[in-house]
């Protein structure tokens, strides 16, 4: 009985959600197809405190497997960009999602889910610089 | 009439609506971006399958098992420290997409759980341990623990200020 009900409980909570992950699903999918890989590094100029931002905010709005932003961040740093900007690309890329933010908003509250990602996106930034600072440090 | 419609229909069956309609619009006026988008699509469906199968049985665990008693002690708004462990190891622990997450998140606060350790968890999430060794092939081993590191210690930071905001908004 117990079984039952838990099983009910849990596909009801599955049958509200279903809508949600399957346009995030819809949405995600066109944008991948419509911003190809080779875009991205365009985008970087070679500024010192801009590239971090753009680094983060480039891996606030993909989204995907964090190998496929391991990668994209090796071809980035091959390609010159800064270890920070690239650092700050791959944090973000798992912690902030704005394709998923209507998602997050519908299923935890919409408050949160702007606070949430917004701090995400800041400390996306501050832990790269950190995790760099202590690398060079090490390094010497 | 559109009105009544709209009252009817819940926010996520509108979100799955817009998100249809974008696609209806790009297979009119761009049919090769469409089907691109399709393949993608297609791709994400049957990478996802096991994440499904995990956030269900887990789910499923959590609604047979759980006591609200017990997990509002656990990482309720009076959980201390432990509670803080448990959302950054729970968060580490976990695979597949964010949005997966969601619904068992959903769950927890509506039981109990702060703001803050849900921010904890989905950000410690960026702590692949599976992945690691892919990581270092592109990073470098010191770098990686390094960086590993300081996600742990951004991921607590995170949902401090998560919950202080939330709180005094």
């Amino acid at each position: 009985m117990q079984l039952k009900k838990a099983f009910i409980q849990t596909a009801n909570g599955f049958r509200q959600f279903f809508p949600v992950v399957l346009g995030t699903m819809l949405f995600l999918s066109v944008f991948i197809a419509a911003f190809p890989k080779e875009m991205y590094t365009s985008l970087f100029g070679g500024n010192k405190f801009l590239d971090p931002f753009i680094g983060a905010a480039l891996g606030s709005i993909l989204s995907g497997n964090p190998v496929t932003s391991y990668i994209l961040g090796g071809e980035l740093i091959s390609k010159g960009v800064s270890l920070l900007a690239v650092t700050a690309f791959i944090t973000a890329w798992v912690t902030v999602g704005i394709i998923q933010l209507p998602a997050e908003s519908l299923m935890l509250g919409k408050k949160f889910a702007i606070t949430r990602n917004i701090i995400s996106f800041l400390s996306s930034i501050a832990a790269a610089a950190m995790a760099l600072i202590t690398f060079s440090i090490i390094s010497v | 009439m559109t009105k009544n419609f709209l009252e009817k229909i819940r926010g996520e069956n509108l979100f799955l609506l817009a998100a249809t309609g974008a696609c209806g619009v790009l297979a009119i006026f761009s049919p090769g971006l469409a089907k691109n988008a399709a393949t993608e699509f297609f791709s994400i469906c049957v990478k996802i399958i096991p994440s499904f199968i995990l956030v269900f049985a887990l789910m499923f665990a959590f609604n047979l098992f759980s006591d609200s008693e017990k997990i509002k002690k656990m990482i309720g708004k009076k959980a201390g420290a432990k509670g803080w462990l448990w959302a950054i190891a729970g968060g580490i622990a976990s695979s597949g997409p964010i949005y997966m997450w969601y619904p068992l998140l959903a769950d927890l606060k509506e039981k109990g759980t702060k703001d803050g350790l849900i921010a904890s968890f989905l950000y410690s999430r960026a702590v692949k341990l599976p992945l690691l060794p892919v990581m270092i092939f592109y990073f470098g081993a010191a770098l990686t623990i390094i960086i590993n590191f300081y996600i742990i210690v951004f991921s607590a930071i995170n949902g401090f200020l998560v919950e202080k905001i939330i709180k005094n908004k």
